[in-house]
């Protein structure tokens, strides 16, 4: 069955569902349960599945992580949100020193099937820590693994997927996207989670986004596509990334761009850049170039268009490497 | 009691015999002047007027806040409407040396500071951080990230204890402001066992509105706030955060007891948030209008009216003239918010680092460079 949701809706339907499939899923957050969370994806939740399932916490980040990793020790499978990027710091320690290294510490013998919603990145005019883009201080730490969602038919089943699986995700939902619109087939899990997808075939140059650039790399695509041929592929997944469709694509495109809004200094773009030259390097026709974020803190919201990569950002990476 | 009757605010410390009141209250709902025993006011006609004056002036220059959000010229506004007495009570209660370590809905005290109430809008506008310098205001910035101020209000503290400007009368003191929300982050306890550990010169002002967004006190605690103080070692006292009187009273207490050495007071003013968490916010969703109804009688600004009337201290043309002074300075701050210019987009470069870095340079240079590529193509 194929249904048109927005990206928020699909997430809290995908959320409803793995409630209702395992008893022991728990949600819990700041604000999750009445409100339904800030931007009410967890809406309507506690309601039906009630306040010991869908948990109100006090207000601490690391409480929030921390108390997950002993329910999940008991058993249980908690989902964690936190309520905007630049919250979820005070619960670093908790995430890096605990959460990842549980199931390595205990020899396999304790595993961490919790998920960490983190709505990120920028582009809705909001004030200091609630637009940034922490993916890659996840990616960096062994035992954890990233994925993002850029649609909304990703979002109604990575979530699953991300409950499902046994090992601690960071579900990194890009906040500006929640109210697109997609289709969703509910009826079939379509892909893995931890695989990248082509979303756009092309020719003449590949352009790796995720997240919410995704959207904005499509849109570069399309407004070009009478003069070139951008192929787009979403990683959907950071850590582990898939680059397999990524090698075979750059080996025909022979040009990368990749995309995102954080800073691009040790970025996901870094590693996609240099894992790409290793097995590519005969077929480059360029250096693997990068369009994000720049160094700097998430800026005030009237210059956040300068600093978020745009479609004319996009379409001047992809003509830097024809240039070359 | 007449005003004038105590002459200074006394010290709690010691005073357990005294039965345990609710909460410290020197004017009643009604304007009915109330003693306490251990707190009191001494305040001349015009200081009581003073006071009135500011809460009708911060109350409305906070509902000229929530209209520019509302109409688009600010992106997001926190307002504290219903607090205006714990913040005027509070605000005014400091000396000029004392710090201030606010959140992000100290409006008020920042006025009672002294302080140009456009000085946070650049931050709620979105054409800045809200980066002002806090020494020279001696007021910090505005924390966003629960409870990390009280931290900072902490190590400041301890480094005015350092240099020797405590222990006496004239010694300086510190203030951090936060929620009761904030009170189960990590942070605010780490602040709580330091600053006692530290014997730093602080008070902890928790403005306890009963909600956090939409979670209520509940969610954050099974004693009432102020009683947590005990544990850590230094007193707790919990005020009518209404009444400016009475808030006004315990903080200069608390802050004279911190300037003297005596160390830090958690002071957990009881309050309620009479609008939205943020002008983001939807309070409809979790809380009923009977509730918001009940506090409405417990208005901060009505029962100072009603005192100063019963009191004879002011009459229709001094409520007229505040109202009107009122209206103009929100009439002067909408004018100076529009006129905010917004900032160049290479300045989002400016800052990072007080010694510069090459790789920014390099970036600064390319973006630049591709602005510049638009120029003239009616981009
Ligand atoms: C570390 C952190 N987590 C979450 C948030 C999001 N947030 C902003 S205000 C708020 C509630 C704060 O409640 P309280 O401390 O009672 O202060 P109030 O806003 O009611 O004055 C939350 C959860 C935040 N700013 N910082």
């Amino acid at each position: 069955m194929t249904e048109t949701l927005t990206l928020g809706k699909a997430l809290n339907l995908g959320l409803r569902r793995a409630l209702e499939r395992d008893d022991k899923v728990l949600i819990m957050g700041e604000d999750v349960g009445k409100l339904g969370g800030v931007f009410r994806i967890t809406d309507g939740l506690q309601k039906d599945f009630g306040e010991e399932r869908v948990i109100d916490t006090p207000l601490a980040e690391s409480g929030i992580i921390g108390t997950a990793v002993g329910l999940a020790i008991r058993g249980y499978r908690p989902v964690c949100e936190i309520q905007f990027d630049g919250f979820v710091y005070p619960a670093y320690n908790q995430i890096v020193s605990q959460v990842a290294k549980m199931h390595y510490r205990s020899q396999g013998k304790v595993r961490m099937p919790i998920v960490i919603r983190i709505p990120f990145g920028g582009g809705i005019g909001a004030v200091e820590h609630h637009s940034e883009s922490p993916e890659a201080y996840f990616a960096h730490t062994a035992g954890l693994k990233v994925v993002t969602c850029a649609n909304a038919g990703d979002a109604y089943w990575m979530i699953q997927q991300a409950i499902a699986s046994d090992d601690p995700i960071i579900f990194l939902e890009p906040k500006r996207r929640y109210w697109e619109k997609g289709e969703v087939d509910t009826s079939a899990e379509s892909y893995p989670l931890h695989a990248t997808r082509v979303v756009r075939a092309g020719t003449d140059c590949t352009v790796v986004a995720y997240g919410p650039m995704v959207r904005t790399a499509l849109d570069a695509a399309s407004a070009v596509e009478d003069e070139r041929s951008l192929e787009v592929i979403d990683l959907r997944s950071l850590s582990p990334l898939d680059l397999g469709p990524v090698y075979e694509s750059v080996r025909r495109t022979g040009r990368l761009v990749v995309v995102h809004e954080a800073p691009s200094n040790l970025g996901i773009g870094a590693e996609v850049a240099a894992r790409v030259t290793e097995h590519c390097f005969y077929s480059l026709e360029a250096p693997v170039l990068r369009v994000t974020g720049f160094d700097t803190p998430y800026p005030a919201a009237r210059v956040e268009e300068d600093f978020l990569p745009d479609l004319d950002r996009v379409l001047d990476g992809v003509d830097r490497t024809f240039g070359w | 009691m007449a005003k004038g009757d105590v002459a200074r605010a006394r010290t709690t410390r010691g005073a357990k015999s005294a039965p345990a009141p609710e909460f410290v209250q020197l004017l009643t709902p009604e304007g009915e002047r109330v003693d306490h025993p251990t707190y009191a006011v001494d305040f001349t006609d015009e200081e009581y007027r003073g006071l009135y004056r500011d809460l009708v002036v911060v109350r409305r220059l906070d509902a000229e806040a929530t209209a520019l959000q509302r109409q688009g010229e600010l992106g997001l506004w926190a307002s504290l409407l219903g607090q205006e007495a714990a913040q005027v009570g509070s605000g005014r209660a400091l000396r000029v040396h004392d710090m201030v370590f606010p959140t992000y809905r100290e409006h008020g005290v920042l006025y009672c500071r002294g302080i140009d109430p456009i000085m946070p809008l650049g931050l709620f506008r979105g054409v800045d951080q809200g980066g002002w310098d806090p020494n020279q205001f001696k007021f910090s910035m505005y924390t966003i990230v629960i409870g990390a101020q009280t931290l900072h209000a902490t190590g400041y503290a301890m480094g005015v204890a350092k240099d020797g400007k405590v222990g006496s009368p004239d010694g300086e003191a510190v203030i951090a402001y936060f929620g009761d929300g904030a009170t189960s982050q990590g942070d605010v306890n780490e602040a709580f066992v330091w600053s006692s550990v530290f014997n730093a010169p602080i008070v902890f002002f928790c403005q306890n509105n009963q909600y956090a967004i939409s979670e209520p006190l509940e969610r954050q605690t099974r004693v009432p706030l102020f009683q947590r103080a005990a544990g850590f070692g230094f007193p707790g006292v919990r005020v009518d955060g209404n009444d400016v009187l009475a808030v006004y009273a315990v903080t200069r207490d608390a802050l004279d007891n911190a300037r003297q050495g005596q160390g830090p007071t958690l002071i957990e003013a009881y309050t309620y948030r009479m609008g939205a968490h943020t002008t983001s916010d939807d309070p409809t969703r979790y809380r009923i209008a009977s509730e918001v109804e009940a506090w409405q009688a417990k208005d901060p600004i009505k029962r100072v009216r009603a005192f100063l009337e019963k009191q004879k201290l002011a009459d229709s043309a001094f409520f007229d003239a505040v109202d009107e002074e009122a209206r103009a300075q929100a009439v002067h701050l909408r004018e100076r918010v529009l006129a905010m210019p917004d900032p160049q987009p290479l300045s989002l470069f400016d800052h990072v680092y007080a010694e510069g870095s090459p790789l920014l340079d390099e970036q600064r240079e390319q973006f630049g460079a591709y602005l510049a590529s638009f120029e003239g193509s009616g981009h």
